[in-house]
């Protein structure tokens, strides 16, 4: 092995990319090339380190400085002075209130988060299966594969308390033993990747910076309840998630780690990836596994169950990305480990997409329970400019919003469906009082009215009609019954409508409702919208008023 | 009559395997090398595959990948999530509309642009964010700068 001086991780995920990264390390590459440095730096793409806004990013090691925003022309200067002379260059660190933050452990943004899903992102090459494993990867696959029964390993994970992360938070642990129970000589493992959710991607950052811990968490799952093929579903808007699960699926296929025999017992797993093609409702697992079939992704009714029933008729476990990579850690350190973070009824961490009106943007990892001003305020570094935090939005278009007097509301399942809102995939969007929470739930309702499938007539009408009525409110035709039956059409969509996108639909128009209620009435009844944000006809339009209602 | 044959998706279905599931993958493949999904590609991936052409219709309609019609030269995707919708989207859409002298989903008479609304790149933390040709992401975009965006491609 080759022993370099200096580690130089620059973030390859898509937002640095996006934000010009290749560009920087052209340059870097270049600089170190000039100053014959190739042989004692050594540069490794990673994965999403998680602060997306700030990127590019790089973190050197072994200091542990983290360089943000970089531009190709700071490599000159990078490389002369810190690489060659050891002094670190303070105007492209990290600065928080104009105070520079030299390492990792030094930032909030960084040090109050605990990773165990995104271990690896950020820290490994995820194009090279040799890093995964130094890291301790597929350890948990030999030893449930040498050391389990295959009830050992769902009895552990039952035991872990693992709920479902895509977002309805079904015990992981139940639906394997579900699925076992099944005598069926044909079974399948699918990994929900369709995430849909606009202003999440957590899965993303998993897939495109830890693709192995999938994989291995597939295999694990396929052991534990029999099946010999999995499915990655994954979106087609994510071409280098792709990517790397292609190069990932190989290498693992190339080490013995998947395929027939592996690791030289009998039991035999082979994975393969399907390309989603743009629908919403695809997340949806009825139709996720209509879409994996080569049909129109329209949801089935249930019963029967996916376990029961599900691809091409067989017993099919259906996970989402961020459960999946749970399970290595899980089996490898046991349960007691994994309940050792988050609460009672809900073990472990969650992911989020932090985004909207916050000063750092990015993925976070904390235990669940953790209380939402925590996310936001210490983590997120706050809401910017001297605005002030009016609500978050969890859960996405299916989920509801927590408005302020609820910030430190602890974020588990639990919690947040008291609230009316969801836990969701993981997206949490900030907003400020500059934004109007009837023209939220109205995007929101858009975006299910574009996407219903229409199979359903609750939906696909319902939907429609409920918009129809935000669409009156927000141009100041509304009308006081208007709210009323607002409440009426939606509750009647979450009950009859046939899978998760309608019944979840009308949530976020339901808890504007319950929270900002006064918000549409001033928009019925004084034709103002008290953000300014609505193009009310008859309004003519006042100073920006700051709407403020937080003390936080 | 003479029998047209399309080695490109001949290439996909032989990928995949001529049975009625692969549809959606081969589709994807035929996309990618011909730009569009023409009719009569369609009645020929029918035939192959042994499923209806009313159902690959049904398919090609239902998910948004998948085109019909020839794209313009330049496709311009507006994300219209969460993250850049409260960070001002709507205000850059307008602005390329308005320099392209089209609509949102239209396609200019040239044919060199096409303006399109997507769900969430997926580039939250750049937001608000657009996507050129599939590839070229631009993050923190202002009014300003998508125009200087835009000169890059005509």
């Amino acid at each position: 092995m080759k022993i370099y001086r200096i580690h130089a991780l620059i973030c390859a995920g898509a937002q640095c990319i996006a934000a010009g990264g290749n560009g920087f390390e052209d340059a870097l590459k270049d600089e170190l090339k000039k100053h014959e440095l190739l042989k004692e730096v050594n540069i490794i793409e990673t994965g999403c380190m998680g602060s997306c806004q700030l990127g590019p990013l790089m973190a050197v090691y072994p200091e542990g400085v983290i360089y943000t925003k970089l531009k190709p022309e700071d490599a000159k200067e990078i490389v002369e002075e810190h690489f060659l002379k050891g002094r670190a260059v303070k105007r492209l660190m990290w600065k928080e209130k104009e105070t520079v933050l030299p390492s990792l452990s030094e930032i909030p943004f960084f040090a109050k988060q605990t990773k165990i899903v995104l271990r690896n992102c950020g820290i490994i090459n995820p194009e090279d299966i040799n890093e995964y494993i130094a890291q301790g990867g597929y350890e948990a696959l030999g030893k449930a594969l040498t050391e389990m029964t295959r009830e050992d390993v769902i009895q552990v994970v039952k035991d872990s308390g693992l709920r479902g992360r895509g977002g309805a938070g079904f015990p992981t642990g139940k639906k394997w033993q579900l699925a076992y129970e099944q005598d069926s000589p044909i079974k399948y493992i699918v990994c929900n990747a369709d995430e849909g959710d606009p202003g999440a991607y957590m899965n993303r950052s998993v897939l495109e910076g830890d693709p192995h811990s999938v994989l291995e968490g597939m295999t694990i799952a396929g052991y534990a309840i029999g099946a010999q093929k999995g499915f990655i579903y994954v979106r087609a808007e994510y071409p280098l998630a792709v990517k790397r699960l292609e190069i990932a699926i190989k290498q693992a296929k190339q080490a013995g780690l998947l395929g027939k025999n592996i690791l030289g017992t009998n039991f035999s797993f082979d994975i393969e990836l399907r390309i989603g093609a743009g629908a919403f409702v695809c997340g949806e697992e009825t139709a996720l596994i209509n879409s994996i079939e080569g049909k129109r992704g329209e949801p089935r009714k249930k019963p029967p169950f996916p376990v029961q029933k599900g691809v091409f008729g067989f017993p099919t476990v259906i996970n989402n990305v961020e459960t999946l990579a749970n399970i290595p850690v899980i089996i490898e350190k046991g349960a007691k480990f994994f309940r050792s973070f988050g609460t009672e009824k809900s073990p472990g961490t969650k992911v989020f997409a932090l985004a909207g009106k916050v000063n750092i943007t990015g993925l976070v990892e904390v235990p669940l329970g953790t209380p939402l001003r925590t996310i936001i305020y210490d983590i997120g570094g706050g809401i910017p400019e001297g605005h002030s935090f009016k609500a978050a939005q969890t859960g996405g278009p299916s989920g509801g919003v927590i408005p302020s007097q609820y910030i430190d509301v602890p974020m588990d399942y639990e919690s947040l469906t008291s609230l009316g809102a969801i836990m969701g995939s993981g997206g949490l969007i900030v907003m400020d009082e500059t934004s109007c929470m009837v023209d939220v739930a109205k995007f929101f309702l858009k975006f299910t009215v574009d996407e219903s499938c229409g199979k359903c007539t609750p939906c696909r009408e319902g939907t429609r009609q409920m918009l129809n009525i935000l669409e009156r409110i927000t141009s100041g035709k509304g009308q006081m019954e208007d709210l009323e039956l607002l409440e009426k059409l939606g509750n009647t969509i979450k009950l009859a409508s046939l899978c998760g996108l309608g019944q979840t639909a009308p949530n976020p128009v339901l808890t504007t409702l319950r929270y900002f209620r006064d918000e549409y009435i001033a928009h019925i009844k004084d034709k103002k919208c008290p953000s300014n944000v609505c193009k009310l006809s008859s309004e003519v339009k006042n100073e920006r008023k700051v709407f403020n209602r937080s003390s936080s | 009559m003479e029998v047209k044959t399309f080695p490109a998706v001949d290439m996909e279905i032989r990928k995949w395997g001529a049975k009625p599931e692969s549809l959606i993958q081969v589709l994807h493949g035929t996309q990618e090398s011909l730009g569009y999904l023409p009719e009569e590609v369609l009645t020929y991936i029918s035939e192959k595959l042994n499923v209806p052409l009313s159902k690959i219709y049904g398919v090609v309609t239902f998910y948004n990948f998948f085109k019909l019609k020839k794209d313009a030269g330049h496709v311009i995707m507006v994300c219209m999530g969460t993250a850049c919708y409260v960070k001002g989207s709507e205000n850059i859409l307008d602005v390329i509309c308005n320099h392209l002298g089209i609509k949102p989903n239209e396609i200019t008479k040239d044919g060199r642009f096409a303006v399109r609304i997507v769900r969430c790149l997926g580039c939250c933390g750049l937001a608000p964010a657009i996507m050129v040709d599939g590839k070229d992401v631009y993050g923190k975009v202002t009014k300003e700068k998508v125009l200087e965006i835009l000169t890059k491609y005509s």
